[in-house]
């Protein structure tokens, strides 16, 4: 018995060691972007060869491409959620199906990069672009989609389908108006989810929409952007001597919005398992 | 035929259409990874691609040489792994069978926090903190080497070793613990001598899918290792992995070039191995899945 608490004591100071990370990485982050962490951070244009200023095409950058990744990958995910949860048979092509997925989440970032720029920058004349950047985070984010929805239409009882379907309903009227409403907090699970995932890739946006450095916001789906996780890595590692206060600065921002929209989708997720009426 | 009868099977078969759209995507990614290299294969040759010890490719002739980025690739992520599933499993045992429910409800979505942070944030974390710490201590030139990559990676797949493991420990039925309780096994040897090894296939597939992330990592692994194309003999060398290699060139080349073919053809290698480890897995989970039931 003395032995089991002394191999438990051990797997919880294992743990507790693994998550210290987290919170050691929150504190030196915050700590050291203090002196930067102000509204006009946040506002102005980059000076001085991006050495000086405030990171604003960046947010609005990561902000265009993360609105736009959830609109394209949204009605397409949830597509594919409701024909593998609602009409598809038990099955080879099902199985297949959920397969495909399985290895679409598996694939490197980097891969995505290298499908959108031969797809969507160079095939479809998009060029280096925002729009060729939304498409190709939104296959990137596809499975996060289609797994949150999913889980959300499987959480909708059989008896509320077989209520609709007695009342004379067709099956989509039953899952327009019965199943997908019931479903819809797990399914906006996803979207933020997926929202968050885009805003802070890098490698996939590398060669199809980042830029260096851009005087302007963008004013077409055309054109190039700048965004935060690109930002981070440019001033990391191609500025010498950026202020180390501006690239904590421009990490926390970057962490903080993720971390909001996962932390969000979190507690979300807790009241509606908990909270579920039926 | 009416036009509800006409609406409703158009609705379906654009629902069918969503409904594949993974498995086309997927074949795409394949396709197009093909379309863009297979030229490669033709015009260098493959024996120097797959066998050839240098990367260099601007020089003249230019050489395209895959092993220093295999074993870069490699070495980062057996280090990765060596690292993280023993602490992983032990995460997933305490989360699993130890903790009570109040500290399991905390640690749990500190986890999923953790897999949320985006890579770019690590690799710079790693470059500002873990690059300086190693150099330091092993007194070096450089910091920037495998195991800055493999620590920095190894808390990147940490959070997926941890989860999958965790579910294949949770998804086994009751009656092997109580089985073993009931014999009068402490809960300990329970846990080493029974649940462990029944949840083998899972943890085995926990292991695979970290396996995959690792080795498609780009961002954090290209901010800490340095970048030196050249063949390690330790995990203090720096090296430069396959994804890597990917995001620092392709932003500066010619489209169509024999180099721009290169790094697609070094994608579809990854792409391959990744899609390899990750069928594999799967194939694991899935069957523990219905023998469980």
């Amino acid at each position: 018995m003395k032995f089991q608490r002394l191999v438990f004591a051990l797997l919880g100071m294992i743990t507790f060691i693994c998550v210290l990370p987290l919170i050691l990485i929150l504190a030196l982050l915050l700590y050291h972007s203090l002196p930067v962490l102000k509204l006009s951070f946040l506002l102005e244009y980059p000076r001085e060869g991006l050495r000086a200023g405030g990171i604003l095409p960046a947010i609005v950058g990561t902000l265009y491409l993360a609105l736009g990744t959830a609109i394209v990958s949204l009605p397409l995910g949830v597509l594919t959620a409701i024909y593998i949860n609602e009409y598809a048979p038990k099955g080879r092509l099902t199985r297949v199906i959920r397969i495909a997925i399985v290895n679409l989440a598996g694939v490197p970032s980097v891969v995505y990069g290298l499908f959108g720029l031969a797809v969507f920058v160079m095939l479809f004349h998009f060029g280096v672009s925002l729009i060729a950047g939304i498409f190709t985070l939104s296959i990137l984010v596809l499975p996060i989609v289609i797994t949150s929805a999913e889980e959300g239409l499987r959480s909708v009882p059989m008896s509320f389908r077989e209520a609709s379907l007695a009342l004379g309903a067709t099956k989509w009227q039953t899952i327009r108006r019965v199943v997908l409403p019931t479903a819809l907090p797990g399914i906006a699970t996803g979207a933020i989810l997926a929202v968050s995932r885009a805003a802070g890739e890098t490698a996939p946006i590398l060669f199809t929409c980042a830029a260096f450095y851009l005087p302007r916001l963008p004013k077409s789906p055309f054109d190039e952007i700048m965004a935060l996780p690109y930002h981070v890595y440019v001033i990391a590692t191609q500025v010498p001597n950026a202020p180390l206060s501006i690239q904590y600065g421009a990490t926390v921002v970057l962490l903080g919005l993720v971390f909001l929209l996962n932390i969000v989708a979190i507690l979300w997720r807790m009241r509606l398992r908990r909270t579920k009426k039926w | 035929m009416g036009r509800k009868n006409l609406w409703e099977s158009f609705v379906e078969k654009l629902i069918f259409i969503g409904g594949i759209s993974g498995i086309v995507i997927l074949f795409l990614i394949f396709l197009f990874l093909l379309k863009e290299s297979f030229q490669f294969f033709f015009k260098y040759p493959l024996k120097d691609f797959f066998m050839g010890l240098s990367w260099y490719p601007t020089n003249e002739p230019p050489k395209f040489g895959l092993l220093p980025l295999l074993f870069g690739s490699f070495l980062v992520t057996i280090g990765a792994i060596l690292i993280s599933v023993p602490l992983g499993l032990a995460c997933a045992i305490y989360i699993s069978e130890v903790a009570p429910l109040s500290v399991k409800e905390i640690l749990k979505p500190l986890m999923e926090l953790i897999a949320a942070i985006p890579s770019v944030v690590l690799g710079f974390i790693g470059l500002m903190v873990l690059v300086p710490w190693i150099k330091e201590i092993f007194n070096l030139p450089t910091g920037q080497s495998a195991l800055a990559g493999s620590i920095t990676l190894a808390f990147m797949v940490l959070p997926t070793i941890t989860s999958i493991a965790e579910d294949a420990l949770t998804a086994l039925p009751r009656d092997y613990k109580e089985a073993s309780l009931a014999l009068g096994a402490t809960h300990w040897q329970t846990i080493y001598r029974v649940l462990l090894p029944a949840a083998k296939p899972g943890i085995l597939a926990a292991v695979m899918l970290g396996l995959g992330r690792a080795i498609g990592e780009t961002m954090a692994v290209l901010m800490v290792t340095g970048n030196a194309a050249i063949i390690p003999h330790s995990f203090l060398q720096p090296v430069r992995t396959m994804t890597a290699t990917i995001a620092m060139e392709m932003g500066e080349i010619v489209q169509g070039s024999l180099h721009y073919r290169a790094l697609f053809a070094i994608g579809l290698l990854l792409f391959i191995i990744t899609f390899a480890i990750n069928f594999i897995a799967d194939w694991v989970i899935q069957r523990q899945r219905r023998m469980s039931k």
